[in-house]
């Protein structure tokens, strides 16, 4: 479900500069260009806002570049950018610079939902894993599946290539920044771990939410003693699904004029459909 | 020459041929101004490894090639695992990876291509040499996504089916697929050389008595030799370079060892893999400029001694005839 993200920088760079090269002098209306910076994992995400804002928009010019969440907090603190992009919650030191450099508070906007699901193979006895064994199972520490409830046998696992975002929020999140063990095999895109894992009762794969022939979407236990839950919308949503996170906009100040514009636009159910589109899950509409 | 031949044409059709043979020549130079280019490109873009103390204090020559500890007291390793708190560029499990897919690939790839080729010029008749030649051919020109994909999704699981391994994607599963890419080009220079031999040498081996395959074992095939040998240098430097079969069929798991059903990470898997993401001028960009530059070297030098070895074997054979 998860494009690829190889690609998708190249993309955007190519857009920026169309972008810059249409919107010079003599389209009209002018705006000035609202500018996002940030988190590579929404590179994807917000280009596809922009493109699509941009074209309903004429005239109007949203500059996306990535860099990492603490690049796009970076320039937020200089003044760098309009609109931050991140996929982890800003620090509170982070905060009070923005607020001691321009005496404003930053504000915070969930944007999108972000979920990472546990695929085994459907004839898999498994029926939960906790995030520690899979911290284990990824890191070698755990190398057969008797060990987490399943028949005896060696574990399979599969792993996204080290250039998608996917793979960095299993690391941060799962593996808590520990290095993946040698044996991990890496495939290219989601489809081809869904597609490993269908044809392997050994393995375990992870990616983006799938919905695929002869794979199971294990649920997650937090701990030992709390209840296993699978990825869903509602328990994305809710937060009670653990491997899950929330994509944020930051700006200095309540956002205003064409930043407002915008975010209220992604806000709402066009864009809540474009991130659906991109294989994010939509934040609760209120 | 023209001018000469055709007195009438002198002037106008002159400076035609004057501008097409400048032509022709300029193409032929930009094809070598590229290949230079393309090399100093790769090059520099490696370079800082050797010259840069920031990139160094990272990836130096030593961590790329000697075994080092990933945290001190441990026991020495080798581990390419470039996304990590602490980077770790060892390239001998991708070097060994990529030998060991690629000698699968040619072991499997020679012996069929060669005997394929010695029965469509040596025995076939003339029919089957029509339908057989043109249809090796066709091969070459399938995509090698597709040999990839195919790959994937229908040989990984009938050998895993067959055999049980631990690993479904495995070196033994990539280079049986490379082998389809390697055919090919084995078969057709391999034929090359077979039709190379002077019909004399045929003639001469079938007076003397000798049968059919006789000939063809012990006169045509050792004639061809150089020819042959030409091929699997040549089907080599053609499978050590190939991206899209490894990169979907290996499992591209980094790991040292001898074994040829576990998973395995080549070069160039490597590249196509990460360069999309890399940050421009880390050491890693510069690490995976440097594994391009190897290959480069690599493939160029295999290439080089492939075309030797079909010089030579045309020398010997005019030589000879």
């Amino acid at each position: 479900m998860r494009i690829e993200r190889t690609i998708w920088p190249f993309l955007a760079g190519i857009a920026l500069l169309a972008a810059a090269g249409c919107g010079g002098p003599g389209t009209g209306e002018q705006h000035k260009p609202v500018t996002i910076k940030g988190s590579d994992t929404m590179v994807i995400l917000a280009q596809r806002w922009a493109e699509t804002y941009m074209k309903e928009h004429p005239g109007f010019v949203i500059q996306v570049t990535g860099g990492g969440s603490g690049t796009g907090i970076a320039a937020l603190i200089n003044g760098g950018t309009d609109i931050c992009n991140a996929s982890r919650p800003m620090k509170d030191s982070e905060k009070k610079l923005v607020k001691a450099r321009h005496g404003k508070d930053v504000q915070e906007i969930p944007v999108a939902l972000d979920g990472v699901a546990i695929y085994v193979h459907q004839s898999s006895p498994v029926r939960s894993l906790t995030t520690a064994q899979l911290k284990g199972i990824y890191t070698g520490r755990i190398t057969d599946w008797r060990d987490v409830g399943g028949a005896d046998g060696r574990i399979v696992p599969y792993s996204r290539e080290n250039n998608s975002g996917t793979y960095v929020f299993f690391k941060e999140h799962v593996l808590a920044n520990e290095d993946f063990a040698r044996e991990i095999q890496t495939l290219p895109g989601t489809a081809a771990v869904v597609n490993a894992v269908s044809k392997d009762p050994a393995s375990i794969g992870y990616g983006g939410a799938a919905y695929a022939q002869g794979i199971r979407e294990v649920p997650i236990r937090r701990d030992d003693t709390s209840e296993p839950v699978a990825p869903s919308l509602q328990t994305v949503q809710s937060g009670q699904y653990p491997l899950s996170r929330s994509l944020f906009f930051y700006t200095t100040g309540a956002p205003a004029g064409n930043v407002k514009a915008f975010i209220d636009w992604a806000l709402g159910p066009e864009g809540q459909k474009i991130c659906e589109e991109v294989g994010y899950y939509p934040i609760i509409k209120k | 020459m023209r001018a000469a031949l055709f007195p009438g044409l002198r002037g106008q059709g002159a400076f035609a041929d004057r501008v097409a043979a400048i032509a022709i020549k300029t193409s032929a130079f930009l094809a070598i101004i590229s290949l230079i280019l393309i090399f100093v490109f790769i090059g520099k873009e490696a370079l800082p490894l050797l010259t840069s103390a920031e990139v160094q204090a990272e990836a130096s020559l030593s961590r790329l090639f000697l075994p080092q500890s990933p945290r001190p007291g441990t026991a020495t390793e080798y581990t390419w695992q470039p996304i990590s708190e602490t980077p770790k560029y060892s390239l001998m499990p991708l070097f060994a990876g990529t030998l060991k897919v690629t000698i699968i690939a040619v072991l499997i790839a020679v012996p069929l291509a060669v005997a394929a080729a010695l029965y469509t010029s040596e025995f076939a008749p003339p029919w089957v040499r029509e339908t057989i030649k043109p249809c090796i051919e066709i091969l070459a020109g399938i995509p090698s996504v597709v040999i990839g994909f195919f790959c994937l999704m229908v040989i990984a699981g009938w050998l895993h089916d067959a055999f049980g391994w631990t690993y479904r994607l495995n070196a033994l599963t990539a280079g049986i697929g490379l082998s389809l890419a390697v055919i090919p080009i084995v078969y057709t220079v391999s034929e090359d050389a077979f039709s190379a031999v002077p019909q004399a040498f045929r003639e001469g081996s079938v007076a003397m008595g000798a049968s059919m395959w006789q000939t063809a074992s012990r006169v045509v095939l050792p004639a061809a030799m150089p020819g042959i040998l030409a091929a699997c240098v040549l089907g080599f430097g053609r499978a050590i370079g190939e991206t899209m079969i490894v990169l979907m069929a290996s499992g591209n798991a980094a790991v040292l060892s001898w074994s040829p059903v576990d998973s395995v990470r080549t070069f160039s898997a490597t590249i196509a893999a990460e360069l999309g993401e890399v940050v421009q001028a880390s050491p890693h960009y510069h690490v995976l400029f440097f594994l391009g530059a190897f290959l480069f070297v690599m493939t160029f030098t295999i290439n080089l001694a492939g075309r030797w070895f079909v010089n030579r074997l045309q020398k010997k054979l005019q030589g000879a005839a």
